[in-house]
């Protein structure tokens, strides 16, 4: 509790009426439309939709990697991109968990860790790497710190990602649908080690993903997206306190939230089929 | 793994077996095929390899020359060849890719050309390499150099092209300078297509060298019947109606590419070190 009261200073995202139209061979498509949510700060905020709605759309214009056509997002109260400012900055307070990964597979997953103070110049080498051994062992990583990524298994890899990400000091987590190529049990697991690590850590986390369970499992709130463009159609308190564990799931609560939740997505995922829209 | 853990309780059978799945056991078996195939294809006279001397006639011409420091001059000489051209084309061919793949602007300007002269044979430059360098040496050199260049520097663009675009935004959203990128992502996410490149492009150097060698009379060095490298070796066989040598020289060049190769995947086994891991 402690640990909510302190992170609810940093890390608010705020999305206003953002409109993202891409250029593409068959013509403008309007990928996201007149999207406002507000994400507050120490929150896990889960964003649940059908494929190719638009959802990783608004991730690339919260991290910088692409620009927005409309409306603007501001991060604790400073505008990272709207009228004037197309695209924002990438920077290291708005980390990127990917999808399929991007652990540099050149580098050992301790140097993995420590490459964003060092290249910031915040911290020296020497101490880059202490704090990167701090917070592997924390996270369970210990014994993996020589291993290259690829000797790795892919749920230490998406732990090793996420320390990486911490490792910045970000206020906001963006995670990409990061366990979907896990495993079920190596999902639960790995939901786990996420809230061990949030309860630690304590920063806003903003979390793409398909699995309605693991959505509610682990979010504060649900914001369930239209298909495109997208916008959220609902966004549901999950009200189950933290910390929370797999007994959760089978509790009357979880259940009923399930219901409600299943109801709402499938409505736009037999939209978004019958649209036949792609991945995007 | 788990044939490992089972082999401890009964190692006899299963080591028997293993003697035969050793990668250098099948090596030794498949050459010493070949050259009985070889031998009898010679003996009895079969169409084709009725031409060629059986390996127990070059074997006996062989150690003879292994005595001879001419034979061991012209590995000097097209080793010496291959290794400077080689090494030139690297020096230009790997900077050269990297500004390509870093650089719209320089790829554009440069690439219609790169693309142009790629196609032309490395032997198509003989003649134009003699007449335009001033030594037979620098002629050879230059043409090895093409040879190994093009495919250096296509693998280094090709490399740095497909280096996925997370790494790139990974290190973006981490706070990396346009250098850290290129320090810390471009350079060793190109390294394994380097290596790739130079094993292949130095396949290629021998290949170029001995036409080179031939066609150019051995860089001006006859004075000794074998001083002009190996490919020499092999044309000055040829004209002293020698066939069993023109076959020993034929052999050299192969163990000379093998040998060269492997000491560049090894050499790039050492500087990639993740690669064996994926």
């Amino acid at each position: 509790m402690n640990a909510r009261a302190q992170a609810a200073t940093k890390g608010a995202i705020r999305i206003q009426n953002v409109d993202k139209v891409y250029y593409a061979r068959e013509g403008a498509v309007q990928a996201v439309s007149d999207c406002s949510l507000d994400i507050r700060a120490g929150e896990i905020c889960m964003i649940v939709g059908p494929s190719g709605c638009g959802k990783t759309t608004l991730l690339n214009a919260i991290a910088g990697f692409h620009d927005i056509t409309g409306g603007a997002i501001h991060l604790d109260g400073e505008l990272l991109c709207g009228p004037g400012k197309p695209q924002a900055e990438p920077g290291p307070d708005r980390v990127v968990v990917f999808q399929n990964g991007a652990l540099f597979p050149w580098k050992t997953n301790l140097e993995n860790v420590a490459f964003g103070p060092v290249v910031q110049g915040k911290l020296g080498k020497a101490e880059a790497r202490d704090k990167a051994l701090g917070l592997m062992a924390d996270a369970g990583l210990s014994g993996t710190e020589h291993n290259y990524p690829g000797e790795v298994s892919s749920g230490t890899r998406r732990r090793v990602e996420i320390v990486r990400a911490l490792m910045n000091d970000p206020k906001v987590l963006l995670l990409d649908e990061p366990f979907r190529a896990l495993d079920s049990l190596t999902k639960s697991v790995m939901h786990e080690a996420l809230l061990e690590i949030y309860y630690k850590n304590k920063v806003t986390i903003f979390f793409i993903t398909h699995d309605l369970e693991e959505a509610i499992f682990l979010g504060h709130r649900v914001a369930i997206m239209t298909t495109r463009p997208c916008k959220p159609k609902k966004i549901l308190e999950v009200d189950i306190p933290h910390p929370r564990n797999y007994g959760v799931l089978t509790s009357p609560r979880f259940r009923s939230l399930m219901e409600e939740t299943v109801n709402a997505v499938h409505e736009e995922a037999v939209k978004a089929f019958e649209a036949g829209e792609k991945e995007m | 793994m788990s044939a490992v853990v089972a082999t401890a309780p009964q190692p006899r059978p299963r080591a028997a077996q293993s003697i035969w799945h050793h990668h250098l056991v099948r090596a030794v078996i498949s050459i010493a095929v070949f050259l009985v195939l070889w031998e009898l294809g010679a003996r009895f006279k079969l169409p084709w390899v009725g031409q060629v001397p059986p390996p127990t006639v070059v074997f006996n011409t062989w150690l003879p020359l292994l005595q001879d420091p001419g034979y061991w001059y012209s590995w000097v000489q097209s080793s010496r060849r291959v290794l400077s051209g080689f090494i030139a084309a690297m020096i230009i061919g790997i900077p050269f890719g990297l500004a390509m793949a870093t650089s719209r602007m320089f790829h554009d300007i440069s690439f219609p050309v790169f693309e142009i002269l790629r196609p032309i044979p490395p032997l198509a430059w003989v003649p134009a390499a003699i007449i335009f360098w001033p030594t037979q040496e620098l002629s050879i050199g230059f043409v090895i150099f093409l040879g190994a260049i093009f495919t250096i520097m296509l693998n280094v663009l090709g490399g740095a092209r497909s280096i996925d675009v997370r790494f790139f935004q990974a290190a973006r959203s981490m706070g990396s300078s346009n250098w850290d990128i290129f320090r810390r992502i471009i350079l060793p996410g190109v390294l394994p297509s380097i290596v790739v490149g130079c094993e292949v492009g130095i396949g290629i150097t021998w290949n170029v060298v001995v036409a080179a060698e031939m066609i150019s009379g051995g860089g001006g060095a006859i004075q000794s019947s074998a001083g002009g490298g190996l490919g020499f070796f092999i044309w000055n066989s040829y004209i002293g109606f020698s066939y069993p040598q023109i076959v020993v020289g034929m052999i050299s060049i192969g163990i000379a590419g093998y040998i060269s190769s492997a000491i560049i995947r090894k050499l790039g086994q050492t500087i990639t070190p993740w690669a064996r891991t994926r």
